[in-house]
């Protein structure tokens, strides 16, 4: 047994020398850093180490699993993620769905190129521009001080802070997002709808029998690795976004973890909500992908 | 009958409101999303004495100057920043690339028994991480905080990236390599004579990926940098600006009167000054967004 391995490494030889610097770059920044986890069940002293610090055990997760605030925070998690899910998913599909109605040539080029471009401008460059325009004499404040909101800073205000982080993100992505949803529906065989028209068909009876069903593979295989996230938000734009005036219904697991973790250096608690974190996710994502192979999708593996 | 009859339906009204629709839906859609830059590119010309009086619409500048230019050209910060991020970006490249793409050529390989578990090696890390706290006292252990590396090293191999290589690598037709195979060239000279010309516009896909991803990055270095550093790259040295109301570097080290006046727009400066190495790649993206998009999309 032990030779058919060394024949095959010596005919690989190659590729397998390929492949070592992507194995050791893999071990000394992601593996490595996993033996960190071990953090969670310690009472971790910087200085003393890993090696110096005491063993708890489970001490940690029970901490976070009595602790409302943890609750709160989970709360936050899934609020946002769900409410995102809701508004800014279907967003990308209807550009594309608009855009496939226009025929090809000047403004629907012009108008994928710019509705692209909010997606290479940076995360902070974006929050910056939050900031400024809902201030209390920013632009978009008086838009809707016209319209007849009181005037304030809008950041200050916890009702603001969904609808500014999902429409912020719904800016930021709507563009980019629809390539993909573009791509499924150049697809569509166009002899379909040629053959809808001369049955006399109207262009929203041929969208909705023909349009629509092209794109639902695409549709269906997104939503469900979408679902597969749906316990995870990232810490940057909230970091970015929220103050203290918010941050009751704006701190999410991952910006909670950075808060206890890095800024309170309270690393052992932080180390064992991390976990649980990447735990609850990665079940997520196992349960979603089963989903998407019973529907007959390929799934991620 | 006539089947191959050009065919020239008539618009039914249906026909007209649905476009009128949708034309300025998209036509509102285009305007939102390219306003506001084009406001900060404004404002950015415009005096600072106009712009926190008024807020308002701008459509081009109103009382021209180019104060706020003057003061963010000047700014230690700014520029060090820019500076450091273009470091970043010279250091990082070379290392995404190499690494991403010995990952998908091994992974669009066959014939190795050892195959499995090294795929299940290197898509394990994709799914599972030690977090934030061990990935933090990782790069501490390896002596690289406060260090360039530190800003150059985490996140340099991305395995989703050498997935879209490996499906790249795997639409080259299987003839190609096999023929040169059977003629005796060896794997290492298949893979520099036959693959990787041909999976050019896939690197440069990668390039571009990369390159944004690094150049809009500011999370790690705050986590990994000293508050003092002088290696912020820009986006940092921006979000300190923006956030904390940023001082300049004065000689004489207090805080410059001047630039509270004008921060603001100074803002504004800085951040299209920041924005145009993105502006200026931005057209080079254009011609691959399909493409590259699309291999992206086959793995969903």
């Amino acid at each position: 047994m032990i030779k058919e391995y060394i024949k095959d490494i010596k005919k690989n030889k190659v590729k397998y020398l390929i492949v070592l610097p992507v194995l050791i770059y893999l071990f000394v920044f992601n593996y490595r850093s996993m033996y960190g986890i071990v953090v969670a069940f310690q009472d971790y002293r910087p200085r003393r180490g890993i090696a110096g610090s005491e063993w708890v055990g489970f001490e940690n997760f029970i901490r976070f699993f009595k602790d409302p605030y943890f609750y709160r925070v989970f709360r936050n998690t899934l609020s946002i993620s769900f409410t995102t899910l809701i508004f800014a998913f279907p967003a990308p599909i209807i550009l594309a769905l608009m855009l496939n109605e226009v025929k090809d040539g000047i403004f629907k080029r012009c108008v994928q190129t710019i509705t692209y471009l909010p997606h290479f401008i940076a995360l902070v460059i974006i929050c910056g521009m939050v900031m400024q325009f809902t201030m209390t004499n920013g632009l978009i404040t008086n838009i809707l001080v016209f319209f007849g909101m009181e005037r304030q800073n809008m950041l200050l205000n916890k009702d603001f802070f969904y609808p500014i982080y999902i429409i912020s993100g719904i800016w930021a992505s709507i563009g980019w997002d629809s390539i993909i949803y573009l791509a499924a529906l150049s697809s569509v065989d166009q002899e379909q709808y040629e053959a809808a028209r001369v049955d006399g068909a109207s262009r929203l009876k041929q969208i909705w029998h023909i349009t629509l069903p092209g794109i639902l593979p695409v549709v269906s295989m997104k939503l469900i690795l979408r679902m597969g996230h749906i316990v995870s938000v990232g810490r940057e734009k909230i970091l970015l976004l929220y103050n203290a005036n918010t941050q009751e219904i704006a701190e999410v697991i991952s910006t909670y973890n950075y808060r206890k973790g890095l800024l309170d250096a309270d690393f052992s608690y932080s180390t064992a909500v991390g976990l649980f974190d990447t735990l609850i996710n990665l079940l997520f994502l196992l349960l979603s992908n089963k989903l998407a192979k019973k529907m007959g999708q390929s799934g991620l593996f | 009958m006539n089947i191959k009859r050009k065919k020239r339906r008539k618009k039914s009204i249906e026909d007209w409101i649905l476009d009128i629709i949708i034309y300025s839906i998209l036509i509102f859609l285009a305007f939102v999303c390219f306003y506001p830059l084009w406001y900060v590119v404004v404002a950015s010309f415009s005096s600072s004495r106009y712009i926190a009086s008024q807020g308002a619409f701008l459509v081009w500048p109103e009382e021209f100057s180019l104060k706020a230019y003057e003061f963010a050209f000047q700014d230690a910060d700014i520029m060090r920043g820019f500076k450091n991020s273009i470091l970043i970006e010279i250091l990082s490249l070379p290392i995404n690339i190499v690494l991403t793409m010995l990952c998908g050529y091994f992974l669009a390989s066959t014939g190795m028994k050892l195959k499995k578990p090294i795929v299940a090696y290197i898509m394990f890390t994709m799914f599972f991480s030690g977090g934030l706290v061990p990935a933090y006292l990782n790069i501490k252990s390896l002596g690289l905080y406060d260090t360039i590396w530190a800003l150059v090293l985490p996140g340099a191999l991305s395995v989703y990236n050498a997935i879209i290589c490996k499906t790249a690598i795997e639409g080259i037709p299987e003839s190609l390599p096999e023929s040169a195979f059977i003629d005796g060239a060896s794997d290492w000279q298949i893979l520099w004579k036959i693959i990787l010309p041909l999976i050019k516009p896939t690197a440069a896909v990668l390039v571009l990926y990369y390159g944004v991803s690094h150049w809009n990055a500011w999370f790690n270095a705050s986590i990994y940098l000293k508050s003092t550093s002088d290696l912020k790259p820009a986006q940092l040295v921006l979000r300190y600006i923006m956030i904390k109301g940023g001082m300049i570097e004065d000689v004489t080290g207090g805080v410059d009167a001047e630039f509270s006046l004008y921060a603001d727009t100074i803002q504004y400066a800085a951040i299209v000054i920041i924005t145009i190495p993105i502006l200026c790649v931005y057209p080079f993206l254009q011609k691959h967004f399909a493409k590259g998009v699309m291999i992206g999309a086959v793995k969903g």
